[in-house]
């Protein structure tokens, strides 16, 4: 007897060892995963929370009524096609007291964004009192600037290394001494779609893409789905053929998504002939993408009410129908709803099967109707990551966060659906 | 229910209307020309009142395919390519009733073969390169016979270069730039061994296949239609040497440097005369049938052929395309302005 006591007593020091090891090993990973995340989070946020911002550059403009309007009608038409461009280059020269030649006016003429010309002709288009006058205005200022003055590192790079010459960083510093450079909120990136330049680009035209695109997903595979899983579930009967369905349905959640791509290319576009790039075809495709995913948690919340419901339903003379309709199907919604805002979360991050159809595409136009072109934003941050200018990058990470930010919202929303409304047993 | 009813029908009646004409243009096509056309489209969209062209970057070979699909509004309208449309694909545009397309040449990019800041800077020669990247390579100095490729360090080819492992990033094969490549520079250096050129009058689909393939040990790097992931590629591995338009060399100057090849560096002047030896050209094609159609794709190709775009002070030039001579580019314009019909036959069998 003591002798099997002794061992018991003498292997207990090497059972807890491993024990400790496996606590460590357990403990080791999910030190390494957290790591991986809070690399991930800050590369992203690090660079991301650039683009929140923009550069103005404070410019005195001089509205010439000799370029403006030299025939002086105030005629809307005529004052619309006036060359503004000049009007900003000519009122940024007043700056520099020092004699410009003609590549030098050029290259002070690269510190404002192209799209300033279009907003001061149409400022003078409502303001004609302005002509012949002077006004301070706030203008945006072009990407290249925006990049050097967020990374103030750039400017000890040799001049051929750096987006900006000598010249222009010289003339830069000047404006920074004047307090004529101001940081202010990126409004571009809220309200606008994609753009070639950077500081005119932003997200919003694809937000609204993933959000079209997702109502049709949810609007085609919720009912669908609930319906099948319901069917499966509690009415049909169990033989090889449900059983074949059931094989089928696991294997399609499993089904690589740029096959449902393929199949929405085959038969929405070529057979159907819907518009590419459209998110009625996208959200159509993301829909059978997400139907299995629905049809299992449809099926796994109706196997977690309890049978008695259904029997005490039965025993009082309701029909199976009745007794799933009126008493189990309430009870598990919550958790149908759970599992179908994960599908949604998915198929939000979804790029692979849209590329198929045409919506990774450069699509300036913010949508407005299913049928009109768009992207998603997955899509976008792909697109803005293969650019080449340099403005983008801090646009690719700001995407990325604000693709994560609504991540984050539907998850913390199925968590709040499970814990605020589902019953336990 | 009913709600859900509503909605169903509404969706119904918005799919029941889908044969009307698209009023927005669509194109698709090379990754190369993507970057030009984007900025073009933009302008357009901003300035003539129609709307933005929706622009998709497919490569040449796919856009050529998607487009020659056929007629019809579920079509696209214009493809990019930055090579040109092959003989086999006129072919299969024609066998699908697309047959009067109009060819507009938009200027050239050199393709710049760079790698990072930090490595040796390549002096190369289209021998070096084909001997480093081609699948099989001559036996002898005299090339009648071929062996596969046995070569692992830059210094075995040549040993004037640095003593590194040769490993070359590129595009895949469904792209402009990869053809062009391979014709351009892979081939140009297997005509140097005699042997190979007397192949060409012997059998020319056979020196075809083997003075154009690339080799497939893993040497050669298929890194997808993402200039912009060959170059952090580069950054990451400072051995590698990568392919690519002259147009991403200009962005990335604080990344990445080029290499001579043929004793010439992918500068602007020596790609726009022809010096630089790995240069090609750069095309758009229009389904005419759709220009009267669709709204504003003549407009489209105006604007794109004019000289504020793509003339010698246009802004395409400032984005890194190498302008057309003023001659060459006033021949597209008139082109573009009357959609002449592409002729077939200007195309080498």
């Amino acid at each position: 007897m003591t002798n099997n006591l002794d061992r018991v007593e003498l292997s207990l020091v090497g059972r807890k060892r491993s024990e400790r090891l496996f606590k460590f090993y357990g403990f080791l990973g999910i030190l390494i995963a957290f790591l991986f995340l809070i690399t991930i989070l800050y590369s992203v946020i690090s660079q991301g929370q650039k683009a929140f911002f923009t550069t103005f550059i404070k410019v005195n403009i001089f509205f010439d009524s000799e370029i403006i309007d030299p025939q002086n009608q105030r005629n809307d038409e005529d004052i619309r096609y006036a060359n503004f461009n000049k009007i900003i280059t000519e009122s940024l020269k007043k700056k520099f007291p020092e004699n410009l030649n003609k590549n030098d006016s050029k290259e002070l003429s690269s510190f404002i964004s192209s799209s300033e010309a279009d907003y001061l002709s149409g400022f003078v288009v409502k303001n004609k009192d302005y002509i012949g006058k002077y006004k301070n205005m706030w203008l945006l200022a072009s990407s290249k600037i925006d990049v050097i003055v967020k990374n103030p590192e750039m400017e000890d790079l040799d001049e051929e290394d750096r987006l900006i010459s000598d010249k222009q960083l010289g003339w830069l510093n000047q404006i920074r001494l004047n307090k004529e450079l101001k940081k202010e909120l990126n409004k571009n990136f809220f309200t606008k779609a994609d753009s070639t330049e950077p500081e005119q680009a932003g997200i919003w035209g694809s937000l609204v893409g993933s959000f079209l695109t997702l109502l049709i997903t949810l609007v085609l595979s919720f009912p669908v789905a609930v319906a099948a899983g319901v069917f499966l579930e509690e009415l049909a009967p169990k033989n090889k053929f449900t059983e074949f369905l059931e094989v089928n349905i696991n294997n399609l959640a499993a089904v690589p998504s740029i096959i449902y791509g393929l199949l929405g290319l085959a038969i929405f576009l070529n057979i159907m002939h819907l518009p590419r790039s459209a998110p009625i075809v996208g959200g159509m495709v993301l829909a059978l993408m997400t139907l299995p995913t629905i049809i299992i948690a449809t099926r796994s919340s109706l196997k977690s009410v309890p049978p008695s419901i259904r029997e005490a339903a039965i025993g009082l003379g309701a029909t199976r129908f009745q007794s799933v309709v009126d008493h189990v199907l309430p009870l598990a919604i919550p958790g149908i709803m759970t599992g179908t805002i994960i599908g949604m979360s998915r198929a939000l991050g979804e790029s692979a099967p849209l590329l198929m159809i045409g919506m990774v595409a450069f699509i300036v136009d913010v949508p407005t109707t299913f049928l009109d072109s768009s992207t998603a934003l997955p899509v976008q941050i792909y697109l803005w990551k293969s650019t080449a200018a340099r403005g983008f990058v801090e646009l690719t990470a700001a995407g990325v966060i604000v693709l994560l930010v609504f991540l984050i919202l539907m998850n913390g929303l199925a968590v709040f659906i499970r814990q605020k409304f589902e019953k336990k047993w | 229910m009913k709600k859900k009813i509503i909605t169903f029908t509404a969706l119904a009646l918005m799919l029941s209307n889908q044969s009307e004409a698209r009023d927005q243009i669509q194109i698709v096509g090379s990754s190369t020309v993507y970057p030009f056309a984007t900025v073009v489209a933009e302008r357009f969209g901003k300035t003539s009142g129609f709307k933005t062209p929706v622009i998709e970057s497919t490569g040449s070979g796919g856009g050529l395919k998607l487009f020659c699909k056929g007629l019809g509004t579920q079509h696209p309208d214009i493809t990019n390519a930055s090579r040109r449309i092959k003989m086999k694909e006129v072919k299969n545009c024609e066998k699908n009733g697309v047959k009067d397309i109009t060819e507009i040449k938009i200027g050239y990019d050199g393709i710049a073969i760079a790698n990072a800041k930090s490595g040796p800077t390549f002096d190369l020669t289209l021998r070096d390169l084909y001997l480093a990247l081609a699948k099989e390579i001559p036996a002898d100095a005299e090339g009648g016979e071929v062996k596969a490729n046995p070569y692992k360090m830059w210094n075995e080819i040549n040993p004037k270069l640095p003593a590194k492992p040769i490993v070359v990033i590129g595009p895949p094969p469904t792209s402009g730039t990869r053809d062009a490549f391979n014709e351009l520079a892979i081939e140009k250096g297997c005509k140097t061994f005699p042997g190979r050129s007397a192949l060409k009058k012997k059998d020319k689909k056979l020196y075809k296949s083997q003075c154009r393939a690339l080799r497939e040990d893993g040497l050669y790097v298929e890194a997808g239609e993402n200039d912009n992931l060959i170059i952090e590629k580069l950054v990451a591995n400072p051995d590698a040497l990568g392919v690519f338009g002259y147009s991403f060399l200009d962005q990335n100057k604080d990344k990445v440097k080029a290499s001579k090849v043929d004793n010439v560096f992918p500068e602007f002047e020596a790609i726009s005369s022809g010096e630089y030896p790995v240069s090609r050209s750069l095309f758009f094609y229009v389904k005419n049938a759709h220009a009267s159609v669709i709204p504003g794709v003549k407009q489209y190709v105006r604007e794109f052929t004019s000289s504020k775009s793509i003339g010698n002070e246009g802004y395409l030039v400032s984005k890194g395309l190498i302008p057309l001579p003023k001659s060459e580019r006033a021949k597209f314009e008139k082109d573009g302005k009357t959609l002449a019909k592409f002729d077939e036959k200007l195309l080498k069998k």
